[in-house]
């Protein structure tokens, strides 16, 4: 099991380090200059070759890309063409809006996937199979902004019950904070819980048809029983995998949900960099996005080898 | 109930087993009747598809209610098992008639260790503690052959051999000393060397604790040193059934004649066997008639089309289901 952890993390690693150079070509990359292009009609001579001279652009490649992994290591990403902040602090800003999004989202989705997944499994082909069926392909065939504002005009415009947007902070309101991440957390997590409805379904309605499950009911346990202990215990496995993706994908941001409620997450901070061409941020971004896409596959690889004794051997 | 050698332990009685599918009803098993005595082993054997594993499911409901559809009786006991509640056909299942299956390989639960794998049956139908439970485990697998049991109950599936494997399939079978043992097939995924011994393993355990044996095989030649009688099932019917010895010296039926014209010869194991043309019948399209006449040598008229055979005795110890009459053994077999 050790081993399995520090090779695990060792690849992880390498795959940072790849990505890392995909990040750093991304400006250079850019045809042009990346300072002139990002500051477009608003050209300054001095603010010109400050920001040069800062980022370095006049060294060789490699040492640029040596002195950019040197910095990101010490957690030092440069600074924003824009507002000329450090894009550490910048993305540090944006988390607390983005893991609470993600984590209620995530929550929402599971709270849904997991029981509906489960019973329209066991009771596969039953009315209320069908209803979980319909249910999830319209969860994911219509489109999130479309169930956003929905969901901002009933319970905001005619029931007045929530806000239309906005975030607050947990530490200053958390009751604020609450009623501000209800709606956003529910277009979110009813997507991905339809999403991942079906996943459940299907890798309990996998497990419900294998021999050790004819072997379970052979021994006379309870339905039961045979459920909890042998069929889930295997369903586990694949359930972890796309619930992982799932939360990396939340975590990623959420572009369109974010833009609508006005929920100033990664996602969001994303798009402006984009917009306004403010590659040191849309590096960070993407660069923080990556680690914890990998984070969260370590952490996913690490729980399915504790759910699955074949691959903890190996 | 435990039997003593001879009492009857299960009789079977027009036990039909149908799908619902997509293409209309699958007919799988057309009224089959048998009996099982204690300590004695009764080998079904048929073609792959001939409903050998539906009909043994049936015995212990094990065949899902839908798509499925069983009629028939099973009686155990005092009841039958095909009109019960659940709830007492699952204190039977496990307890007092147990099954083993095919594919060790899968047949077993990869993410529980076989101690738990053996226990729970134990804890929940003879009530045992972790303690007792865990002693029985021991016990039991020491008595399949896996050696130094003790350290193996920690262990998980993936860490045993095929034939390992099948040997905890046994064990969990023998939880609760069941008064019958179904094995469906537990020795064609293991290599002939291990066949042989699980063979061997379960006929010892059968005499050592006087269970009846149904043995369900494709193959004559695995069960022919350990079956009292054999019951050859063609298309979810009993086409001959007969004691061991009567039916490979005189087969009556033009399918047993031919299942045991394609039995490997010594010497050569890897023969291909299947040597009777033709291939069984869609159970959703059964042939009128008996369902053998379109495969059959020795077809007679439109009677075979037409009319069903009912199994009807010989004279010489086996009951066969066909219009044929055989000529003696000797010209019978070319
Ligand atoms: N749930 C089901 N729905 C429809 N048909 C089924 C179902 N289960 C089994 N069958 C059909 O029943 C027939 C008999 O199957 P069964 O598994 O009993 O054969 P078998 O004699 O055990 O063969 P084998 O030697 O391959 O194990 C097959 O034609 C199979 O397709
Ligand atoms: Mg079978």
């Amino acid at each position: 099991m050790a081993s399995y952890v520090v090779r695990r993390v060792a690849q992880a690693l390498v795959v940072l380090l790849g990505v890392s150079v995909v990040v750093f070509a991304l400006v250079h990359l850019v045809p042009g200059d990346p300072i002139r292009v990002s500051m477009g009609t608003r050209f300054n001579p001095d603010a010109y070759e400050a920001l040069r001279a800062r980022a370095g652009f006049d060294l060789p490649l490699p040492v640029q890309y040596g002195r950019y992994l040197a910095n990101a290591a010490a957690g030092d990403l440069g600074v924003s063409f824009r507002s000329g902040d450090p894009v550490t602090t910048t993305l540090l800003g944006r988390l607390p809006a983005t893991l609470s999004l993600a984590g209620s989202a995530l929550l929402v989705a599971l709270l849904i996937a997991v029981p509906l997944g489960i019973f329209s499994a066991i009771r596969s082909g039953s009315k209320l199979d069908y209803v979980a069926t319909v249910f999830s392909q319209a969860g994911i065939s219509l489109p999130d902004f479309w169930m956003a504002i929905l969901l901002i005009l009933l319970f905001s415009g005619v029931l007045g019950w929530l806000p239309p947007s906005g975030y607050v902070s947990p530490l200053a309101d958390p009751i604020g904070w609450l009623s501000h991440l209800v709606l956003p957390a529910i277009t979110v997590g009813v997507v991905s819980g339809s999403i991942l409805t079906r996943f459940v379904r299907s890798s309990v309605l996998e497990s419900l048809g294998e021999d050790y499950t004819r072997t379970a009911r052979s021994k006379g346990l309870h339905e039961r029983t045979v459920v909890t202990r042998h069929v889930l215990r295997n369903a586990l496995v694949p359930i972890i995998t796309v619930t992982g993706l799932q939360l990396a994908y939340l975590l990623g941001g959420v572009i369109i949900v974010e833009v609508i409620f006005a929920w100033p997450g990664l996602g969001q901070l994303a798009l402006l960099a984009v917009q306004s061409r403010d590659y040191p941020v849309l590096q960070g971004t993407v660069l923080l996005v990556a680690v914890v896409f990998l984070l969260i596959n370590l952490i996913v690889d690490l729980l399915y080898a504790a759910a699955d004794p074949r691959i903890r051997y190996k | 109930m435990t039997g003593h050698n001879g009492q009857r332990v299960l009789e079977v009685h027009d036990l039909q087993v149908r799908f619902g599918t997509r293409r209309g009803a699958a007919h799988v098993v057309n009224g089959i009747s048998y009996t099982l005595d204690a300590g004695e082993t009764l080998a079904i054997v048929g073609e792959s598809g001939s409903g050998k594993s539906v009909s043994s499911l049936a015995l212990i409901g094990l065949v899902p209610q839908p798509p499925g559809r069983v009629t028939g009786t099973v009686r155990f006991g005092e009841r039958n098992l095909v009109t019960c509640s659940s709830e007492e056909l699952r204190h039977v299942r496990g307890n007092d008639i147990a099954m083993i299956f095919q594919d060790p390989m899968t047949s077993l639960n990869p993410v529980l260790t076989i101690g738990r794998q053996l226990t729970e049956g134990m804890q929940l139908h003879l009530q045992l503690d972790d303690r007792a439970a865990r002693r029985r485990a021991i016990e039991l697998l020491d008595r399949v052959g896996i050696p130094s049991p003790d350290r193996r109950l920690g262990d998980y599936p993936h860490q045993f051999s095929g034939g390992m494997r099948q040997r905890v399939m046994i064990a969990i079978g023998l939880a609760c000393d069941p008064v019958v043992l179904i094995a469906d097939e537990p020795t064609t995924a293991l290599d002939v060397t291990t066949q042989a011994q699980i063979v061997e393993l379960v006929d010892d355990l059968r005499r050592d604790t006087g269970m009846g044996v149904i043995w369900i095989t494709h193959d004559l030649g695995v069960v022919a040193g350990i079956a009292d009688r054999v019951a050859v099932m063609y298309a979810g019917q009993i086409v001959e059934t007969a004691q061991v010895d009567a039916l490979y010296e005189h087969p009556r039926h033009p399918y047993t004649q031919g299942l045991l014209g394609s039995l490997p010869v010594l010497g050569q194991p890897e023969r291909e066997l299947a040597t009777i043309p033709g291939l069984p019948p869609d159970p959703v399209h059964l042939p009128s008639g008996c369902p053998f006449w379109p495969r059959c040598p020795q077809r007679l008229d439109e009677r075979c089309e037409t009319e069903r055979p009912q199994l009807r005795d010989t004279g010489e110890g086996n009951l066969v289901a066909t219009f044929y009459e055989a000529k003696p053994a000797s010209e019978a077999v070319s």
